[in-house]
C-alpha cells in the first residue's frame, strides 16, 4: 500500500457520516439485536440481510478488500472510518460476522484463487451467510478433541456427527467446518481437516436452541451421512486445526484482516452515565452516590484503556516487551468488562432491577438487563476467558502447561 | 470534558522519537547501574543511591530534558520523561531525579526571572532539589498548609514542620510550601538556611529511599525567596500533577519487574511434582496482574502525550495514578504470596516492590483520591 492520501480519506469519511447519518434507520418496530448472535427471527434476519447488504453497495463494507472479489481496493484506513462512522451513528449491526471476520480473512489470507472468486463478494452483500462449526456437545473448549467425521469417499466427503452452539446455523448457507479425517493421525491435532461446507443439503439438520435470554440464536448441527463436495477442504488434510487457530486469532481480535462494519453494539460506557443520571437509589439520582460515582469513574478509566491499548499496540516501542500481549489480551479485557459495566448498570437501578424487555418499569427499556445476560455469550462464545487466561498465560508470560 | 468522553472518542496515545530513543537507552542504562544486588547494598547506605550514577544522569543531560534552552536545557515537555523515570522504577532505582525535575518545572512556573536565572541552570545540570509539601494534616490537598512565612526586617521567617521531604540530606535547594498573608505561596530555601539539626530522617516504609522531617522554625531565607504568589495556587496544582505522572511511571516500571521476577519462581519452583506455574490459580492470577499493569501502562503513555493539555491532560494523569497505583500494588502483593515461606523473608525481592507500591500511592494521592477528583472532573 502506498501511503494514504489523506484528502482523499478525509472526503470518504465526511461521505460515510453523511450516508449513515441519512441512512440509518430509525423507527424499527420490533426488536433488534445487539450482537451477530442474537439474530433469532426471520424479521431480525432479514432486515439486517438488506442493511448489511445496502452497506455494501454504498461502499462502506469491505473498502480495502481487494476489488476482484468485491471489496472495494481502498487502504484499510477507508474502512475503519467507515466501521467508525457506523459505530458513532449506533447503526444496526452488520449480519454476516462470521463471513465478514473470520471466514473473509481466513480467504483472503490462504484461500486458492477459485475460493476467493467463489466466496468473497457473497459474504460483502450477505447474498451468502456463513457459520461456524467448530464446538461440539462434548469438545467445546478442547477443540482439537473434535469427533465428526469426514470420510472420503471419490469426489466426496461423507461428513457424520453434531456441532453445537452454531451461531446463525438456521439461516447459514456454508459453514467453516472443523472434522476429522484421520482418526489413526498420531496427535488428536493432526487428524482434523478444515471444510468450507455448504449447509443447504440432505443430511444436514439445524435445530434452533433457546438462549437464556429466551431468545433464538443459535442452533445444534447434525451430519448425518452428509455428502459434500472433496473440493471443499481448504488446504490439505490433516491441516484443520491449523487453519482453525488461525480462524480463532481473527475471532480474538489477535489478528486482522477483517472486512470492518460493527457486528456488535457494545454498551456505550457513555449510556451508563445517562442511566446514572436518571435512575435513583435511596431517593436521589445515582450519580449522586459517593460509591457509585468511584465505580463509575473506575469503569470509565478501563473503558478507555482498551481503546489506549489497542493504539498502544500500534506503536512499535511500546509494545514490544512482551509481544502479542496486547493482541492475544483484548478479547479477555473487553469482554470481562462489559460484562461487569451491565452487571453495575443492573445494581444502581434499585428495585427496577427487577424488571427486563417489555415492561414501562423497566429503565432503557430493559436493555442492561438483556445486555447483562447476553454478555456471557462474548465471555464464553470464541473461547471462554477461563481459556483466554490459560492462552495469555502460556503465549505471553510463557508459564508452563497445566 | 465530558463531552469528549460522550462522544466516544478514545483519547489519545502516542510517542516522540526522543521517547522512543529514550526507552532504549534509558533501560540500558537502568539496568547496567542498578541490578538488584546494588539495591540490596545501598539499602543500608545513608545517601541510598550512588552519587556516581547521579552525576552520569546529569552529563546524559537527562535533568535539562523540560528545562528551557536559554537556562541550558533541551526545553521539552515532562512526558519526555516518562520513560526515563519507568525503567528507574523497573529497577527500583532511588535518586533524587523525580524531586529535582519537579522542583525546577515549579520554578519555571512561579518563579520570578531572578530566581529561574539562578536556579535552572544549576538544576538542569546535577544540583539536587526536593520539595518540602506534606504536613501533619496527612492531607493530599496541598493547599492544606499551615506551615507560615512572613517578612520581618531580616528577611522571609518560617514556621512549622514538614514530612516526606525526599533526599533532603542531598538536596540544595527546597521548594516548600507556605501561607503568607494567610493564602498559599511558595518559598525557594537554599540548603545553607537550614539550622542545624533542621533535619531528621524518617522511618519509611520504602527502604529504598531516603526521606526527611524538616523543621522550619527559625528559619530565615532573603526577602526574595518568595516565588510569584499569584501563580501559588496554579503552580501546587500543577506540582501534584507533575509528580502523580511520573510517580505512575515509577509504579508501571516496578509493576512490569515484580511481575517479571515472579514469573520466574513460577517457572522454576516444583511443588506435587508440577512447575507451580501451570497451576490455574496462580497463572491466572498473574494473567490479572499483567492485564492491569498493561492497562496501567496505556493510560501512562496517554499521560504522558497530553500532559500539557489544559482538562484533558488532569483527566489523563489521574487516571494514570489510579491505575498505577492498583496495578502495581496487585502484582506485588501478589508477588509475595506466591514465593510462599520465602515470599516472607527480607531475602525475597517481592517485599522491595510492595513497599514501594505503598510509598508511591501514599505520596501524591492513592486511586480513590484520584477517582474522586476524577468524579467531579467527569461526571
Ligand atoms: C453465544 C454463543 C455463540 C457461539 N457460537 C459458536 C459458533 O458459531 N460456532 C462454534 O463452533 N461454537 C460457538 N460457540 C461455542 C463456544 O465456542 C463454546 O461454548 C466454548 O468454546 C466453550 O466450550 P463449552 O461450551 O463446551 O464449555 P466447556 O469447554 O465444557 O467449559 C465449561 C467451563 O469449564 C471451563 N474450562 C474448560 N476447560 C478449561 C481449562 N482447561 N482450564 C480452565 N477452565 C476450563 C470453561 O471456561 C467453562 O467455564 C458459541 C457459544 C456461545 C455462548
Amino acid at each position: 500500500m502506498t501511503a494514504v492520501d489523506q484528502k482523499q480519506l478525509q472526503e470518504f469519511k465526511q461521505q460515510a457520516e453523511a450516508w449513515f447519518a441519512e441512512n440509518t434507520p430509525r423507527e424499527v418496530d420490533f426488536m433488534l439485536p445487539l450482537t451477530f448472535m442474537e439474530v433469532g427471527t426471520d424479521q431480525q434476519f432479514e432486515f439486517l440481510r438488506a442493511w448489511q447488504n445496502k452497506v455494501y453497495e454504498a461502499g462502506y463494507l469491505g473498502a480495502h478488500w481487494p476489488k476482484e472479489f468485491g471489496g472495494g481496493g481502498l487502504d484499510r484506513a477507508f474502512q475503519d472510518v467507515a466501521t467508525k462512522a457506523m459505530a458513532a451513528e449506533r447503526t444496526p449491526i452488520m449480519l454476516n460476522a462470521i463471513g465478514l471476520n473470520w471466514t473473509g480473512p481466513l480467504l483472503l489470507d490462504r484461500g486458492s484463487e477459485e475460493e476467493k472468486k467463489k466466496y468473497i463478494k457473497g459474504i460483502l452483500s450477505a447474498e451468502e451467510i456463513w457459520c461456524q462449526g467448530f464446538s461440539e456437545p462434548d469438545h467445546g473448549s478442547d477443540l482439537g478433541n473434535a469427533q465428526t467425521r469426514a470420510v472420503r469417499e471419490g469426489d466426496e466427503y461423507v461428513i457424520n456427527g453434531s456441532k453445537i452452539w452454531t451461531t446463525q446455523g438456521n439461516y447459514a448457507d456454508y459453514m467453516i467446518l472443523l472434522a476429522r479425517t484421520n482418526p489413526q493421525a498420531e496427535s488428536k491435532y493432526k487428524g482434523l481437516s478444515f471444510f468450507l461446507s455448504p449447509m443447504k443439503g440432505q443430511g444436514i439438520e439445524t435445530v434452533p436452541i433457546r438462549k437464556l435470554t429466551g431468545e433464538y440464536g443459535f442452533t445444534q448441527t447434525f451430519f448425518d451421512n452428509a455428502r459434500i463436495p472433496a473440493s471443499c477442504l481448504m488446504g490439505q488434510e490433516g491441516e484443520g486445526w491449523l487453519i482453525a487457530m488461525q480462524t480463532l486469532e481473527y475471532e480474538r481480535g489477535a489478528r486482522s484482516g477483517q472486512a470492518g462494519g460493527h457486528v456488535m453494539m457494545s454498551a456505550d460506557p457513555a449510556d451508563i452515565l445517562e442511566l446514572a443520571r436518571h435512575a435513583q437509589i435511596n431517593g436521589k439520582p445515582a450519580i449522586e452516590d459517593p460509591a457509585i460515582r468511584e465505580e463509575l469513574v473506575a469503569l470509565m478509566t478501563e473503558a478507555r484503556a482498551l481503546g489506549l491499548n489497542s493504539r498502544r499496540d500500534k506503536i512499535q516501542p511500546l509494545a514490544q516487551d512482551r509481544p502479542m500481549s496486547l493482541a492475544l489480551g483484548s478479547k479477555l479485557a473487553s469482554t470481562d468488562f462489559y460484562q461487569r459495566l451491565n452487571a453495575f448498570a443492573i445494581a444502581m437501578q434499585g428495585t427496577r432491577a427487577a424488571y427486563y424487555v417489555g415492561d414501562p418499569q423497566a429503565h432503557d427499556n430493559g436493555v442492561w438487563q438483556r445486555g447483562y445476560l447476553n454478555s456471557f455469550s462474548a465471555t464464553i462464545g470464541g473461547g471462554t476467558s477461563q481459556i483466554q487466561r490459560n492462552i495469555i498465560g502460556e503465549h505471553v508470560l510463557g508459564l508452563p502447561k497445566g | 470534558m465530558s463531552a469528549l468522553i460522550n462522544a466516544g472518542l478514545t483519547p489519545s496515545i502516542g510517542l516522540s522519537e526522543e521517547q522512543a530513543q529514550l526507552i532504549d537507552i534509558a533501560q540500558n542504562f537502568c539496568r547496567d547501574k542498578s541490578p538488584i544486588d546494588q539495591v540490596r547494598k545501598l539499602l543500608d547506605d545513608d545517601t541510598g543511591f550512588d552519587p556516581a550514577v547521579w552525576r552520569e544522569i546529569a552529563e546524559l543531560g537527562w535533568l535539562g530534558i523540560g528545562v528551557p534552552e536559554e537556562f541550558g536545557g533541551i526545553g521539552l515537555g515532562l512526558g519526555e520523561l516518562v520513560p526515563i523515570v519507568e525503567q528507574m522504577g523497573r529497577h527500583l532505582m532511588a535518586l533524587p531525579f523525580v524531586s529535582t525535575i519537579v522542583a525546577a518545572q515549579a520554578i519555571l512556573h512561579a518563579g520570578t526571572s531572578q530566581q529561574q536565572q539562578k536556579y535552572l541552570p544549576a538544576l538542569a545540570s546535577g544540583t539536587a532539589a526536593s520539595l518540602a509539601l506534606c504536613e501533619e494534616n496527612a492531607d493530599w490537598d496541598l493547599e492544606n498548609i499551615s506551615c507560615t512565612a512572613s517578612q520581618t526586617d531580616q528577611g522571609l521567617v518560617l514556621s512549622g514542620r514538614k514530612f516526606l521531604v525526599t533526599d533532603a540530606h542531598q538536596a540544595e535547594l527546597f521548594i516548600v510550601s507556605v501561607r503568607y498573608d494567610d493564602k498559599p505561596a511558595l518559598v525557594i530555601v537554599p540548603r545553607a538556611a537550614l539550622a542545624e539539626g533542621a533535619m531528621s530522617r524518617e522511618k519509611i516504609i520504602d527502604d529504598t529511599r531516603r526521606s526527611y522531617a524538616l523543621d522550619l522554625n527559625g528559619v530565615c531565607v532573603d526577602a526574595d525567596s518568595l516565588m510569584e504568589q499569584a501563580k501559588a495556587a496554579e503552580t501546587l496544582a500543577y506540582i501534584e500533577l507533575a509528580s502523580s505522572l511520573l510517580l505512575a511511571a515509577e509504579m508501571v516500571g516496578g509493576a512490569y519487574n515484580v511481575i517479571d521476577y515472579t514469573l520466574d519462581y513460577l517457572k522454576t519452583r516444583k511443588q506435587f511434582g508440577k512447575l507451580i506455574g501451570s497451576y490455574q490459580s496462580l497463572k491466572h492470577t498473574m494473567v490479572d496482574a499483567h492485564m492491569g499493569y498493561e492497562r496501567a501502562r496505556s493510560h501512562l503513555y496517554s499521560a504522558a502525550y497530553l500532559f500539557d493539555q489544559q482538562g484533558e491532560g488532569e483527566v489523563a494523569v489521574r487516571m494514570a495514578k489510579a491505575e498505577a497505583n492498583e496495578a502495581f500494588s496487585f502484582a506485588a502483593d501478589r508477588a509475595i504470596q506466591f514465593h510462599g515461606g520465602f515470599g516472607f523473608t527480607y531475602d525475597c525481592d517481592a517485599q522491595l516492590y510492595r513497599r514501594r507500591a505503598i510509598w508511591c500511592s501514599a505520596l501524591h494521592g492513592d486511586a480513590r483520591y484520584h477517582r474522586r477528583k476524577l468524579a467531579d472532573l467527569m461526571l
